[in-house]
């Protein structure tokens, strides 16, 4: 540094500056005479056309919000409509003393302490010129009052608009969502020129995800102002483009019975057309009334929401993430075919316990003394954890996540809504990011029966069954079936085009539905089909949320205790031969899958049977006799290892 | 030991008063153009007084900030000068990760005011420009060049992310000049000057969507009625009726009828352009002129290379202002958020703009044939 600086020239850079700061200077002087060229033009070329436009300057627009699209479901029962309702709006420009307005406003027409935050926040937001809205949705005893009282606010209006209302209350709360008003928040996001006048934005559910197609394009009137700028006459309107009509593909018969056959008790279910990924019917109970929070849900409505133990507010179809127990069998078994590790006819030897080479610890089955000799089929109606656990250890663990990630286990389904949670799939990967233990043996034999650290949505069960129900062509699930633009005829479908099929050889798909049928006509499932004119294929699962310590087999089953602990879960579909409906169902304090989540899913399938007159074309119908024997109590998928004890700290697993 | 401390600092705010280091003929064009930026903004702000207080107390703020770093020498700033460079920039990715997520996050929230750490780099750049430039060879070759453009290019990327182009385009040409003060070979300014024209098509890309509306607005403003249109035409309307002489002071009719927006702000200077004419602006421009003038005879009487460079780019960013913000309102250039400097009301652009004069100050009062 030292050296070049004496090797600098001083005298020759200061030169040097002179003359670049005279180029500088040239070259700044052109472009203000060019900027002031551009000024003669304006104000003498152009002068005498620009005053003429100015004297006749009398004219201003005001945009005209658009009328948000409606939502229907399948059949065109409307699901989220539009009622016209009054607000109150003031023009900031004209007013000079706000508190005061506020305060004398509020003895005509009560405002709430969040009308006037939200309306303050919103006034530092807008134009002065533009009107902001102070409080939604008047009573017909406001407006009067206020008509009576109007001639002392000549700044404050009251302005007719739209506003969301959702005929069946709690019903799609979870499905439809909610719009809410706009905030500080979502003013950075929005763009000012689409949502000017607009005061409802979509919150949650379809109308968040698709605001974009609900909201329109705002239209403009010309207005002619007066010399103090008020408005006369309006000169021009260009209507507004209103948003676009969705069409779900939900039915709300399938819905309704979806729901009823909860009885209120905390859980979810996802119905899913497996030939087109249509989501037919999504359940989460309990639910809420979205029509609270149109124009502003009170502190006590919310208060009372958020404290409900059974979180009501909370999308468990979407978001519940739960281990799926047995459920996995038939997906872990069509795995073990795929990739040529078993036959349909490879049998295991099931003697009620199942123990790793070299290790203490051993995994049980759930019948006592096993069930003897089985091959897939009667591993699956079975449950039989011994073959599992075998398929899963000959499997390996990187295989099979591999396998099951095919099914969007672990991930998003890619369902229209936002929100949805990943899940968890067991892998290395998965629990190198989690832990620093390294993958044990033990994981991967439990990882067989859908315990560890598995944790599945009901949305990703639905959509695996539904994948499965398909022939293996995997469809995203879609809640938005069509659209169609006001003044259109005819509905747009919106695409959904099928990935490629998991199933390579036809013939698998076969055995794992002889297994999942067999379930129905003599496992878990048994009596569910009973009365139901098609042929039900389907699979139980029963998940532990604790850890038994005494691990006894406790035949005087406690079920009041068991439903504390146990996650029910069903998945079936139907007709078996040529699925058409499939569906999962979870039930957060159900003892047993197949007793207690089972007939939810066998009440879906009735309501769907019904939509359709009782027919399902191109599908034989079963003999009238279906078995009446009722659905007993499952004995086959209480899966039995200690999953909190991993096989380092394996006490001894051995039954007595 | 804090008596001594208050003595000091006495001692110093009274040499301020007494004894300024000021240059007289900057001073009082820059008194003139707070009194011009005063009187259109009662005019624009409808006779608001709240308004020119405001303004005037931001212009009371700046310059006692001009005063107290007039009194910093030149050779003080440039040893602070890489520190400046980097806590601004840092400053500018805390804004960046505190905004994520969200639509346009300028402000860095300090409780008692908010403060967009993009306007400190409008001083700082062209400082960080010369504290390199100053002890190497000049005219810069290629390398210097190339580690000149990474300088400006990081923290004006990261501005025109947040986004605020108008900033951006500000700051990278405060950057900019200094590097053209250094003497850069004009055959390399050509070819840098063709390979930007060059990746105009590619840059489209990177613009938001709502940046692109600008600029395609401008070319045709009567596709957007609502929105920048309807703000192009209107100013267009008030420049061109405002004719020679104008309208006269109050009389306004564009900006009294709401028909110009943000008429207090980015276009007060159609509001000036209304009542004042063509005579008003060609000499509000000569102001101007005569201040980038003076800043440029300044930088050349100052002793070294580093005052030299920042002087003279200091100065040379005014003229940005002024071609920008004069170009939007006459509907030459796309709407940016570029003030129109000492006119347009509010934000911090009044205090950057009078702290940086005081720089010049400083530099002017440690020129060369200062005794």
């Amino acid at each position: 540094m030292k050296i070049r600086r004496t090797i600098k020239d001083a005298r020759g850079e200061s030169d040097l500056f002179r003359r670049r700061a005279l180029a500088g200077f040239v070259l700044i002087l052109l472009g203000l005479s060019g900027l002031v060229g551009r000024y003669v033009v304006l104000q003498v070329s152009r002068h005498a056309e620009f005053v003429t436009r100015s004297t006749n300057n009398r004219v201003k627009p005001r945009a005209i919000p658009p009328a948000r699209g409606l939502i229907y479901d399948r059949n065109g029962v409307l699901l989220a409509d539009n009622v016209p309702a009054f607000r109150l709006e003031v023009v900031p420009e004209q007013v000079k003393d706000m508190p005061g307005l506020l305060a004398r406003l509020g003895k005509v027409v009560p405002l709430g302490q969040d009308d006037i935050d939200a309306f303050n926040k919103q006034l530092r937001q807008s134009r002065r010129f533009d009107s902001v809205p102070l409080k939604m949705h008047l009573t017909e005893d406001e407006i009067d009052r206020f008509a009576v009282n109007r001639w002392r606010f000549p700044n404050v209006d009251v302005v007719p608009y739209l506003t969301r209302r959702y005929p069946f209350g709690g019903l799609f709360a979870h499905v439809v969502g909610y719009v809410g008003r706009i905030d500080a928040d979502d003013l950075q996001r929005l763009d000012p020129d689409r949502y000017q006048g607009t005061s409802h934005v979509g919150r949650s559910g379809i109308e968040r995800s698709y605001e974009d197609l609900l909201h329109g394009k705002p239209g403009y009137e010309l207005l002619e102002v007066n010399a103090d700028g008020r408005t006369q006459h309006v000169l021009e309107t260009h209507p507004p483009t209103p948003g676009k009509n969705l069409y779900l593909s939900i039915d709300v018969r399938v819905q309704k019975a979806a729901e009823a056959a909860f009885d209120g008790r905390p859980g979810a279910a996802v119905v899913i057309d497996p030939r087109n990924g249509q989501v037919l019917a999504m359940v989460s109970v309990p639910t809420f009334d979205p029509n609270l929070f149109v124009n502003g849900i009170s502190q006590a409505d919310y208060g009372a929401l958020t404290k409900d133990p059974d979180k009501p507010l909370y999308n468990r179809a979407l978001r519940g993430v739960y281990p799926p127990g047995s459920t996995i069998k038939p997906f872990l078994a069509l795995g073990g075919l795929e990739l040529g590790l078993r036959r349909p006819s490879d049998t295991v030897l099931s003697t009620g316990q199942f123990c790793l080479p070299g290790q203490k610890r051993c995994y049980r089955d759930d019948t006592r003394g096993g069930d003897g000799t089985v091959d897939m089929v009667t591993a699956i109606e079975k449950s039989t954890n011994t073959y599992f656990y075998r398929l899963a250890l000959d499997m390996g663990i990187d295989r099979l996540s591999q396998w099951m990630s095919r099914f969007s286990f672990g991930s998003k389904t890619g369902v229209d809504l936002i929100g949805e949670s990943d899940g968890i799939l067991p892998s290395r990967a998965w629990k190198a990011a989690h832990s620093k233990q390294p993958w044990y043996p033990g994981e991967t034999v439990i990882a067989g029966i859908g315990q560890g650290y598995w944790a599945v949505t009901p949305l990703q069960l639905a959509h695996a069954v539904a994948t499965l129900a398909g022939h293996g062509v995997p469809y995203l699930p879609r809640l938005v079936m069509a659209t169609r633009a006001v003044g259109d005829t005819k509905q747009q479908q919106l695409p959904n085009p099928p990935g490629p099929s998991l199933i390579v050889k036809p013939s698998d798909w076969d055995v794992i539905n002889q297994g999942m049928r067999a379930v129905i006509t003599g496992g878990t499932g048994k009596g569910l089909n009973s009365g139901f004119p098609y042929a039900i294929a389907g699979k139980s699962g029963t998940a532990e949320r604790y850890s038994r310590t005494t691990d006894a087999y406790n035949t005087n089953k406690n079920t009041a205790y068991l439903a504390s602990r146990h996650r029910a879960w069903f998945m079936a579909y139907a007709p078996a031969d040529n699925p058409q409906i499939a569906a999962a169902v979870v039930l957060e304090a159900g003892a047993w899958g197949g007793s207690d989540a089972g007939p939810i899913v066998r009440k879906i399938f009735d309501a769907w049977l019904k939509t359709h007159d009782g027919v399902i074309p191109g599908s034989p119908r079963l003999p009238t006799d279906a078995s009446p024997a009722l659905a007993r109590p499952e004995t086959t998928a209480v899966p039995a290892p200690d999953i909190e004890d991993l096989p380092a700290q394996a006490s001894s697993g051995a039954n007595p | 030991m804090i008596e001594a401390l208050y003595a000091r600092s006495r001692r110093f705010l009274r040499r301020i008063l007494t004894r300024p280091r000021i240059d007289l003929p900057l001073m009082a064009a820059l008194l003139l153009l707070a009194i011009v930026g005063l009187v259109t903004l009662y005019s624009a702000g409808d006779g608001s007084l709240a308004l020119v207080g405001g303004q005037a107390a931001r212009f009371v703020l700046g310059g006692a900030l001009l005063l107290l770093v007039s009194r910093i020498p030149p050779s003080v700033l440039r040893n602070w000068t890489p520190w400046l460079y980097a806590g601004s920039t840092a400053l500018l990715v805390v804004v960046a990760i505190l905004g994520e997520g969200r639509g346009s996050v300028r402000w860095l929230d300090l409780g008692v005011m908010r403060f967009q750490p993009s306007e400190l780099l409008k001083l700082t750049m062209p400082m960080m420009v010369a504290w390199y430039l100053h002890p190497r060879q000049l005219p810069p070759g290629w390398k210097d060049i190339v580690i000149v453009g990474l300088l400006i290019a990081i923290p004006a990327g990261l501005i025109a992310e947040q986004p605020d182009l108008g900033t951006a385009v500000l700051v990278a040409a405060a950057g900019a000049f200094a590097l053209f003060l250094s003497g850069m070979a004009w055959w390399r300014i050509g070819l840098l000057v063709g390979a930007v024209v060059g990746m105009v098509p590619v840059g489209w890309h990177f613009l938001h969507q709502y940046q692109r509306d600008r600029v395609l607005t401008m070319l045709n403003p009567e596709s957007d009625p609502l929105g920048n249109g309807w703000h192009i035409i209107q100013s267009q309307i008030a420049v061109g009726s405002g004719g020679v002489f104008g309208k006269g002071w109050l009389h306004s009719t564009q900006s009294r009828l709401d028909f110009l927006p943000e008429h207090t702000t980015d276009f007060i200077f159609a509001v000036f352009s209304e009542e004042f004419g063509l005579i008003g602006v060609c000499a509000l421009i000569a102001l101007y002129a005569f201040i980038i003038g003076r800043c440029l005879w300044i930088a050349m009487e100052s002793r070294d290379t580093y005052s030299r460079l920042l002087a003279g780019a200091i100065g040379m960013s005014f003229f940005v202002y002024v071609f920008v913000n004069g170009g939007m309102v006459a509907g030459m250039l796309p709407v940016v958020g570029v003030p129109m400097p000492m006119i347009s009301y509010g934000g911090t652009s009044a205090v950057s703009l009078l702290t940086g004069f005081g720089v010049l100050m400083s530099i002017h009062a440690n020129r060369k044939t200062h005794i």
